[in-house]
């Protein structure tokens, strides 16, 4: 047998490559099937949200933030207007912000489904288990186009509250989604939690370490499937979280498998929140009154959210004009992406897509 | 796990999908129904009610409405009311965040329904002036509670709103006697 010399081979993934999520570009440096070094490549989607911000009103601002992670805009604005909220010394009424826990609920939902159907598409599963999670997040959608007439760009939220009181047939379609959503993921998790496919696909692929994802600063499902009980909503509760009951699904082993169960766990914990919304909804006023041209003192102010992906924070400074002088947005997605070169290496292609799909980064986010 | 447990569980997912209703639309021939709260694109503006502050325009992330106005010669007692001589929406560039719906103080712009205004040239996407005074006056109920309370439906049929019905208040203009009022025999 003839010993044929070999050497490595540098490919491109992306930015157009099917199953790369959004426009993002993977340099990847392979030895035969094996990855040994892996470059990510992003900033095709860069929109310049940040330094835009500078020259909108606090209220224009809003419209913004929809557009980062744009599978949970509902949170980003929710982020963004505690921001606010907090820099200009604004009280929201307790409807304002039980409809916002509700929403930012539903949005979390309709994200992880996307998050877990994006996942098994990866895998190989094409089709079939996306449109199981498609089919839930559309009724979400339908709730968000019946409160704000949008389905995914919302803009629903105002600094003081949320824009407008819920159309009276709402009430009745939330405890129906409340009611049916249940049933529906376990059907997903009857098809997919204990498919010997998914199983021999992900258990102990792509492990991610507490150690290293709390050196490299990840948050979010994918810190939590490490092992790390780490939830803002409990760590540092804003808007009605803290009089929430529900529990933090953990992870043990940071493996793909258990990012993937951390999410359909966490939808569960959601729709609990989402009952207790709905229960406790107290009346009186949506939004409290602040002109459309509000000046805020100078001055700054962070504040963070867990968004479906993370840590989701804003910070925004004010010289006391209309327009922040200032705004930095800590984006989920992109620290998330930081720990991905070191989870590849070692691994074959066919997991490349498995481990980047179960990492649930948004290109959106990531490059703002 | 014994032979052939796999395919009888297999089978039973799919007999249980097999009996149940499609949920794909077949769009053009099938429509999803719309809510009537939906943020779309033929924007219903009343004429009889704008006054051509611009606040739209002011409120506008993108920027992109151009008015023009010219004084009319009408109301000049209850400060001039401007006619609106450019009133371009670009479309192209419009996110549909209603932020100008929200803005108008006079319930004069809404937001209307449709979303299959596609054009091959970006220069056709421009909602002139011309435009929104033929558009059919079937607005969103998007920010607008009067209508949404007046239980007002814009996709049934031959249910278009007057600009008197619009507001958020009974009548718009006031009467020759409450001017006549307000203005002369008050002073």
């Amino acid at each position: 047998m003839v010993n044929l010399p070999s050497e490595q081979i540098t490919i491109n993934l992306g930015p157009q490559h099917p199953s790369t999520h959004g426009v993002f570009r993977l340099r990847v440096t392979l030895d035969g099937e094996v990855i040994t070094d892996v470059e990510p490549i992003f900033g095709y989607l860069h929109r310049g949200t940040e330094k835009l911000a500078e020259e909108r009103t606090y209220t224009q601002i809003v419209t913004l933030t929809d557009r980062l992670d744009y599978t949970s805009s509902m949170i980003n604005n929710q982020a963004y207007v505690l921001a606010v909220e907090k820099l200009a010394g604004v009280t929201v009424p307790p409807r304002g912000q039980y409809l916002r826990v509700l929403t930012a609920e539903l949005q979390r939902i309709a994200s992880h489904l996307m998050g877990v159907g994006f996942f098994l598409q990866d895998l190989g599963a094409s089709g079939t288990p996306l449109m199981y999670c498609f089919r839930e997040r559309e009724r979400i959608l339908d709730l968000f186009e019946m409160l704000c007439g949008a389905r995914v760009t919302v803009s629903y939220m105002r600094p003081g509250g949320v824009f407008q009181e819920p159309p009276p047939e709402f009430w009745p379609a939330v405890r129906h989604l409340l009611d049916t959503t249940p049933d529906a993921i376990a059907e997903l998790e009857r098809l997919i939690s204990e498919n010997e496919i998914v199983l021999a696909r992900t258990k102990g692929v792509g492990v991610l370490t507490k150690e290293k994802a709390i050196d490299s600063a990840v948050s979010g499902p994918n810190l939590r499937a490490s092992g790390v009980a780490w939830d803002l909503r409990k760590a540092d509760p804003y808007d009605v979280y803290a009089d929430m009951d529900f529990a933090v699904p953990v992870g043990s082993n940071g493996d793909s498998y258990d990012r993937f169960l951390v999410r359909v766990m966490e939808v569960h914990q959601s729709i609990r929140i989402a009952e207790q919304c709905y229960r406790d909804m107290p009346g009186g006023p949506v939004r409290s009154e602040l002109p459309f041209f509000f000046r805020p003192p100078p001055g700054d102010a962070y504040a963070h959210v867990e968004a479906s992906k993370g840590e989701l924070g804003f910070y925004l400074v004010s010289d006391g004009g209309i327009a922040p002088y200032r705004c930095k947005i800590r984006s989920p997605s992109f620290i998330n992406l930081t720990v991905l070169a070191e989870m590849l290496i070692g691994w074959k292609v066919a997991d490349l897509m498995v481990i980047f799909g179960s990492l649930d980064v948004n290109m959106g986010e990531v490059d703002r | 796990m014994p032979y052939g447990l796999g395919i009888a569980k297999g089978m039973m997912v799919t007999l249980r999908n097999l009996v149940r209703k499609p949920v794909t639309v077949q769009y053009p021939e099938q429509r999803v129904a719309q809510h009537h709260r939906f943020r779309g694109e033929d924007f219903v503006w009343y004429e009889e009610r704008c006054t051509g502050c611009a606040s739209c325009a002011k409120y506008c992330p993108q920027g992109i409405i151009k008015i023009v106005t010219a004084p009319s010669g009408e109301m000049t007692q209850e400060g001039e009311k401007y006619k609106l001589e450019v009133f371009d929406i670009e479309i192209a560039r419009c996110m549909f965040c209603g932020l100008c719906v929200e803005a108008c103080p006079y319930d004069a712009l809404h937001m209307g329904s449709g979303f299959e205004r596609a054009r091959p040239r970006q220069s056709d996407l421009v909602i002139t002036v011309d435009e929104l005074k033929a558009s059919a006056k079937k607005p969103s109920t998007w920010f607008r509670p009067q209508l949404q309370d007046r239980g007002y439906d814009p996709f049934q049929p031959g249910d278009d709103v007057s600009w008197q019905d619009a507001g958020r208040e009974k009548s718009v203009a006031p009467t020759y006697e409450e001017m006549l009022q307000r203005w002369v025999q008050g002073r």
